[in-house]
């Protein structure tokens, strides 16, 4: 019987089974930020031993740092010393550090593929759940918690038990006004939060072929919002176009030989996969989400459930206490209701496509009065590709605020927050109650979503701008 | 890790289903470069009025005088969300030892296991039975056998554990020790890889 792309890269990179437990699993890329890998140092550090393939580990800073004024210190006391020890362990351990002032620094998922590093074939880990990202390129990527992360620095191995595996096939040209975001959002709904717990997903089918690098990375990142380990698709000539010239690809020299190989990752014909859905791209239309988990969402045009229709009692009290918590109602529609908040960023939807999305729909246009905009940028190379190309001039004309590179207000953990009681639509990839600060309502989009509802301070569908 | 052979105790119950980690710690209080004092802000914004630890809120489980011990009930999907670990060193700082839910999100069960704190999946009528439980009643959780009692009814499930993590678990054993140990057969695998 034919293999998964899944099991093709699992197989060759299991140093052992044991007995009735999990895997020794070898890791070719791990990357660590300052909040997940303190504890992680300081257990190797009392173990006396050192890190065993310091190389293979990359550090950046980008949970915990301020969006604004890199260049000054940190002002919070916490968030400053947990980046310093991050310099310091790198420093001590031997390991790549792309701090903060530095070129590369970034959201670690969103440098790793802008640097190469990311690579299709490969074990990628990363304390992270979003570490799914790397997926996208046709590796095995996934976040792992900080117990595990000292593993890697023991031993470049994690445990693992083998997942199930899950193969979700899209076919058919998308609708105008629907992008990346929309297929993933509608993927979860379908399916929702728990939906694929327990399995490790491939995307496949001619809608995925048809997308950029970065779009595919947006599909892979939110994998884990319904649960998956972590999401794949099988690499082809759009990935290797991507990949080829980056500062960490593989040299012309052995450029061919890498590419051949990549070229037999993919699910044989005849690969069993544990279960397997087939969705259509044309009944995919833009999507937001109404409740405080990312499979709570609808179609943009669509009507939020009506409670009292919901049969699955537990299903309701969720439904029920969602909607209080974000202070809408059964049945209603999310079309007109006013925003205050537009955040574009996270490592789900702040690459460089996102933002031209963005500026391509607002050029020459205005911000509304009573909404904030924020941009971050996922990297100081995004930056710099946003000031390359003007898009800053657009941003700026618009009203709206372009910020330093950073995981900023996805997540209500650095200065970068949203008010209680607030709307934001955001282009991150969880609405958890107090996700983007104690009491924020979050509503999640695509970019282009996102960005329709900044300059008419409502919920709007974006296809009557188009 | 310190060995959990048997828990019995009262138990705390939340029937919501879908608790993330950012409920069971929201990511302001991440900062920490320790493992240690996340149990006071277990389940932070759920627990207090506006971030006030003077205001518990009253209608929340841990802030009911009723409710204790040792044993964690919660509904559906615990522990969605990030892979933070603090999620499973605040429960465990809180002194919480086990959760018992129907179903485990995948990051959070490694997590859990890897700190001494077992996730214990049972089935929905399993979970419902326990939550029609009085104040007083207690739970028994027994590692070796793998079941799950509750002591008044004498209802009793026995749940899944990898033997491997079972072993751990029962002694008090680290997967870094183990690994370390490993580390020859790694260097190996890594020729053969290259």
């Amino acid at each position: 019987m034919g293999k998964t792309l899944f099991d093709k890269i699992w197989d060759k990179h299991v140093v052992e089974k044991i007995q009735d437990g999990p895997s020794v699993l070898y890791i070719d890329t791990h990357f660590i930020h300052e909040v997940t890998s303190p504890q992680a140092f300081k257990g190797i550090e009392n173990r006396g031993v050192e890190l065993f393939r310091p190389k293979q580990t990359i550090a950046t800073a980008d949970h915990n740092v301020p969006t604004l004024n890199q260049h000054l210190p940190i002002k919070d006391e916490l968030s400053r010393m947990q980046v310093e020890q991050l310099i310091n362990n790198c420093q001590k351990h031997g390991v790549e550090l792309y701090g903060l002032g530095h070129p590369y620094q970034g959201i670690v998922h969103v440098i790793g593929p802008e640097l190469g590093i990311t690579q299709p074939g490969t074990t990628i880990v990363c304390g992270d759940s979003h570490t799914s990202t790397h997926g996208a390129f046709g590796a095995i990527a996934f976040g792992i918690g900080t117990s595990e992360v000292e593993m890697v620095f023991a031993s470049q191995c994690v445990l693992q038990t083998k997942p199930k595996t899950m193969r979700i096939n899209i076919n058919g040209e998308l609708q105008k006004g629907v992008v990346s975001k929309d297929i993933i959002l509608y993927i979860i709904a379908q399916i929702s939060a728990s939906g694929a717990t327990g399995y490790f997903v491939e995307y496949a089918g001619t809608t995925i072929k048809a997308l950029s690098m970065e779009a595919r990375m947006t599909i892979c990142n939110m994998s884990i919002e319904m649960g998956a380990r972590g999401g794949m698709i099988a690499p082809d000539e759009t990935t290797f176009n991507y990949i080829r010239g980056r500062a960490f690809a593989p040299k012309t020299a052995v450029w061919e030989e890498h590419k051949q190989a990549w070229k037999k990752l993919y699910s044989d014909a005849d690969a069993k996969f544990d279960a397997e859905i087939h969705i259509n791209a044309a009944d995919i239309q833009p999507m937001i989400t109404y409740g405080t988990n990312p499979g709570l969402g609808i179609a943009i045009n669509g009507n939020i459930p009506v409670v009292e229709n919901i049969t699955d009692e537990g299903e309701q009290r969720n439904i029920e206490k969602a909607l209080q918590y974000m202070g809408l109602k059964s049945g209603a529609s999310l079309i007109g209701i006013p925003v205050q908040h537009v955040f574009i960023g996270s490592c789900t939807n702040s690459r460089i496509e996102d933002l031209r999305e963005v500026a391509a729909l607002v050029k020459g246009k205005k911000k509304h009065d009573q909404i904030k905009v924020m941009i971050v940028p996922g990297s100081q190379q995004v930056a710099k590709q946003v000031h390359a190309e003007g898009l800053d001039r657009i941003f700026a004309e618009a009203g709206f605020q372009i910020r330093q590179a950073g995981c900023s207000a996805c997540l209500g953990m650095n200065e970068d927050k949203i008010p209680a009681g607030e709307y934001c639509i955001s282009t991150s990839n969880r609405n958890f109650e107090g996700r983007q600060g104690a009491g924020a309502r979050t509503l999640l989009a695509s970019p282009l979503t996102a960005a329709a509802a900044a300059i008419t301070g409502v919920v709007t569908d974006v296809r009557e701008m188009m | 890790m310190k060995a959990l052979q048997k828990i019995q105790s009262r138990f705390v119950p939340m029937p919501m289903e879908n608790i993330d980690t950012d409920q069971i710690i929201p990511a302001r209080f991440l900062k920490a470069t320790t493992r240690d004092g996340f149990g006071k802000n277990l389940f932070r914004d759920w627990r207090y009025e506006n971030n006030d630890e003077t205001k518990p809120k009253a209608d929340f489980p841990l802030n009911q005088s009723q409710y204790s011990g040792e044993i964690l009930v919660a509904g559906k999907n615990f522990g969605c969300g990030s892979s933070r670990e603090h999620a499973a060193w605040s429960l465990l700082d809180y002194g919480f030892n086990a959760v018992v839910s129907s179903f485990f999100a995948d990051i959070f069960k490694n997590n859990a296991l890897n700190n001494g704190v077992l996730p214990v999946t049972v089935s929905d009528a399993f979970l419902q039975k326990i939550f029609e439980q009085g104040n007083d009643a207690t739970i028994s959780i027994d590692i070796a056998a793998q079941t799950i009692t509750i002591d008044a009814t004498g209802n009793q499930e026995s749940f899944e554990l990898n033997p491997y993590k079972k072993t751990c678990l029962l002694n008090g054993y680290d997967d870094i020790d183990f690994l370390l140990s490993k580390r020859d057969t790694i260097a190996q695998f890594e020729m053969n890889l290259k």
